[in-house]
């Protein structure tokens, strides 16, 4: 097999596995257009932000703060609170394309999402990803990002023509579900589910999202902890 | 302050982020309980984000059969243990909260 044949594999391998996940992503991506232009911002502005911003539960939350008139300072820092997670993935991620060029690095950055990370550790953890791997990375990455931007085009297209009671916003808690539930295959880490979900109901009523942060960190340590343990 | 000059600002933060570990990567080293924690990271993340979604839909802890988002979740959380496929998962959820709700399927 030469290189440019496994690449394309690999690339096409990125886009199927991500392509299940665009089932919620793309709800999840109309509402998303239809919230923007109801929170007052241009179409073009709210078509602008899935490329500038490319982060579905920011961009959400980035809506609802302009709606209620928060201050940029706020806006930005509630965002940037919120998108803290992707350091995490970041890091995961740094040994696997660390000796990439640095082109290949910045593109895989930006498309580094919550749903792009999960296809690509479950591939890593199926002991599957090959010396090409950069190519099914960027092809997850990619299949996300072309499905966020039709699905934001199609919110703002729609806008208030898509029936309020339709319930679109469930999408997220769903794709979140489906990429957990494969994930928790040790007792350490459905000690980090459990803890994380605990907090996160006790710490809801701290401000600037403050309480997803708090949770994710004593879910994190709860699973490790008990890994260390048995270790 | 324009809203173009936020937007652009929240990409810059989140796309700093993003960069961040992977632009560090070889200049520094991390710690062993930094490097063993990792795999913790997005159970943990994703599950703060879920679990308030399905207890609290309107804001407030509701733990009742007729929260429709709490057995609509539960339903996909057993149909993702079951099957591990996202698309079932998807269409499951959405299914169940159809029904509960009495709505058209979106």
């Amino acid at each position: 097999m030469t290189g440019a044949d496994s690449a394309s594999q690999e690339f096409r391998a990125g886009v199927l596995a991500l392509a299940p996940l665009l089932v919620g992503v793309i709800p999840f991506g109309m509402i998303y257009g239809a919230l923007a232009l109801a929170n007052g911002l241009s179409p073009a502005a709210a078509l602008a932000m899935s490329t500038i911003l490319f982060a579905g539960s920011a961009q959400f939350l980035f809506c609802q703060l302009l709606g209620v008139g928060a201050p940029a300072t706020v806006i930005v820092a509630e965002v940037g609170l919120l998108n803290l997670r992707h350091a995490l993935y970041s890091a995961a991620l740094a040994p696997r394309i660390a000796h990439l060029p640095r082109r290949w690095k910045l593109v895989l950055a930006y498309l580094l999402t919550d749903e792009a990370f999960a296809a690509i550790s479950q591939r890593e953890a199926a002991g599957k990803a090959g010396p090409q791997r950069r190519w099914f990375y960027l092809g997850a990455g990619l299949a996300l990002w072309g499905g966020w931007q039709l699905s934001t085009a199609a919110g703002v297209v729609l806008g208030a023509r898509l029936p309020a009671h339709w319930p679109l916003d469930f999408a997220l808690p769903l794709t979140f579900i489906a990429i957990i539930a494969p994930l928790i295959r040790s007792r350490a880490m459905l000690a980090t589910a459990a803890v994380s979900g605990i907090v996160a109901l006790l710490a809801a009523g701290l401000p600037f999202k403050l309480g997803l942060l708090a949770a994710a960190l004593a879910g994190m340590a709860a699973g490790w902890w008990l890994a260390e343990a048995r270790r | 302050m324009s809203v173009w000059w936020i937007m652009l600002a929240c990409g810059v933060v989140t796309f700093a982020i993003r960069l961040s570990f992977i632009a560090a990567e070889g200049r520094l080293t991390f710690p062993y309980w930094f490097r063993t924690l990792l795999p913790f990271v997005p159970v943990a993340a994703l599950t703060a984000q879920v679990i308030p979604e399905l207890l609290m839909p309107q804001g407030a802890l509701w733990l009742s059969f007729n929260n429709s988002r709490l057995v609509a979740g539960l339903i996909a959380i057993a149909i993702a243990v079951q099957t591990r496929s996202v698309l079932w998962t998807l269409v499951g959820g959405f299914a169940a909260l159809a029904l509960l709700n009495g709505s058209a399927p979106p």
